[in-house]
């Protein structure tokens, strides 16, 4: 089974990879759906099962989304992929700035991160200038843009407006262009599956997501920062990663690495996953809220784009740079 | 046609820039005779009130804009005549004739009609005090439906003075219906329902 996939062409190989991953996500969505038209008599339990089945669903509509946009991805070529992991990237940085209101004053800056940054890391992501991509934001960016808000004439809490600016574009635009870079990279004897391995950061990151918030469900543990996070602790952090890196090694078949190394560099990928979330939740909570989009109720009607892939955001680049200094790509 | 077009753009982008959510507390959309009055801080706010409502009520609800301002050049006449079909007023009270009469006439058409009582565009937080017109409205027609409306973010979208709008998301709170009291008192109406739309602000 294992060489008779290995012996595929390239393309079959990703479309059986889809078809069962599409395959996967129905059952869990039927089975969700039976689930939720079970009823109880206790009316409390009954409640709880139906928040239980919320934040699930909630999971499994991201998970769709993913998906089916890498698959729109791979049957279109990257270009198309590289345009809608931009587009994640706008509407989450559109999200994240909302809640971090910024002064009038940054408005030249915001016009610039959004219609001239964003674009041009992402061409670059395009053309494969991979060392003006990793520079670009932290060097070029970092510089022009306090220079443009100074310009303003506003100096009320101009530190405190650069840094929220500057960590928006540094998770939403130069950590999400880390994912469809991965696209790009040569990795020797690996042509065309360049796919797999977007598929397999992201299937790891989520598994990951996924196992530390139903284990930390389960086992109810004593929070480590119960200010910050109600829910994140050791045991549940555990089997979140070390579940996901050996999913991981289990996936290694797809990427170009042996099981050990596609364990370490899942293991890499989720310890900065998981750590990427939960500085996330420290910044909602130092805004007051819950979550970035509080399912339509918040006054900004944000989505909660940024709830599902801020992992991903910060997992990407330390993935990507760390795989591309270890094989010298 | 082209202002169909024009329409179905401007719905896009504001919805790609703003994400123009509707959030009904207190009433759901329907198409009964409403007046909507909001707080006033950007010009943005027209579009957006207008983009969101539901489609089949923004067909029927038509917007008070100021004369003298969007007939200034012809594109923004023809953008707030033939794509908002908004409902002009003069602010200059030089002539003797009712500045309300056009809003009188759009509501005997049956339309619904979106009011920014404010009168102008307010800089600070708070809305400034509303004007008489929104009582004399609802003392001629008891029959509509007054809808407090709060409008959130849209001045960060489009400041003052500036050319190229960026994305911050916004969105719409539509509160209770409220009535004129028998009897009440115009400054007590005004005030209570300026309290109904900086209520809206924290639900």
């Amino acid at each position: 089974m294992y060489f008779y996939l290995k012996n595929l062409p390239a393309s079959s190989q990703v479309g059986a990879l889809f078809i069962l991953v599409f395959g996967l996500l129905l059952i869990a969505s039927v089975t969700s759906f039976a689930f939720s038209i079970k009823e109880f008599s206790d009316e409390e339990r009954a409640e709880q099962r139906r928040n239980n089945l919320q934040s699930i669903n909630g999971i499994l509509r991201t998970s769709w989304l993913m998906v089916v946009v890498f698959w729109l991805g791979w049957m279109t070529g990257n270009r198309v992929a590289l345009t809608l992991f931009g587009l994640v990237s706008f509407f989450s940085l559109r999200e994240f700035l909302t809640l971090s209101p910024t002064r009038r004053g940054d408005h030249r800056s915001l016009v610039l991160v959004f219609f001239a940054v964003l674009p041009f890391q992402y061409w670059l992501v395009y053309a494969e200038h991979f060392d003006m991509f990793a520079v670009f934001i932290p060097v070029f960016v970092f510089l022009a843009l306090p220079v443009v808000s100074a310009l303003a004439n506003d100096p009320l809490h101009f530190l405190e407006r650069n840094a929220k600016l500057q960590w928006g574009i540094m998770v939403c635009i130069y950590g999400m262009s880390h994912v469809p870079a991965l696209l790009m990279l040569h990795f020797p004897g690996y042509d065309h599956r360049n796919a797999f391995m977007v598929f397999f950061l992201v299937m790891v990151v989520q598994v990951c997501m996924v196992t530390q918030h139903l284990s930390g469900r389960w086992l109810r543990s004593k929070a480590v920062a119960p200010a910050i996070s109600s829910s994140f602790n050791w045991p549940s952090w555990w089997i979140g990663i070390s579940v996901a890196s050996v999913f991981g090694a289990a996936l290694a078949g797809i990427t170009p690495w042996v099981p050990g190394t596609a364990f370490a560099f899942s293991f890499i990928a989720c310890l900065a996953g998981s750590f990427g979330h939960f500085v996330m939740k420290a910044l909602k909570r130092d805004r007051g809220i819950p979550s970035w989009g509080a399912q339509g109720r918040s006054v900004t009607g944000a989505g909660g784009l940024l709830d599902r892939v801020d992992a991903l955001c910060f997992a990407a680049p330390v993935f990507f740079h760390s795989a591309r200094w270890y094989f010298d790509l | 046609m082209l202002a169909k077009m024009m329409g179905y753009f401007l719905l896009g982008l504001v919805r790609v820039l703003t994400g123009a959510q509707a959030r009904w507390h207190g009433c759901p959309p329907k198409a009964e005779q409403r007046i909507y009055f909001a707080n006033h801080q950007s010009h943005a706010d027209l579009v957006m009130i207008w983009a969101a409502l539901p489609r089949e009520l923004r067909h029927v609800t038509r917007a008070i804009a100021a004369r003298d301002y969007w007939t200034k050049s012809p594109f923004k006449k023809w953008l707030t005549s033939a794509v908002f079909n908004v409902i002009y007023v003069s602010r200059d009270r030089t002539s003797d004739e009712d500045p309300l009469e056009p809003l009188i006439e759009a509501l005997h058409n049956g339309d619904s009609i979106i009011l920014f009582p404010e009168g102008t565009r307010g800089h600070l937080g708070e809305p400034q005090a509303f004007k008489a017109g929104l009582y004399n409205l609802a003392l001629k027609f008891p029959q509509a439906v007054l809808v407090p409306a709060w409008i959130n973010n849209v001045q960060h979208v489009l400041p003052k003075g500036e050319v190229v709008p960026v994305p911050v998301l916004c969105s719409v709170t539509f509160g209770a219906p409220m009535h004129l009291e028998p009897g009440e008192d115009r400054r007590a109406f005004l005030d209570r329902a300026r309290g109904a739309v900086i209520a809206l602000r924290d639900v």
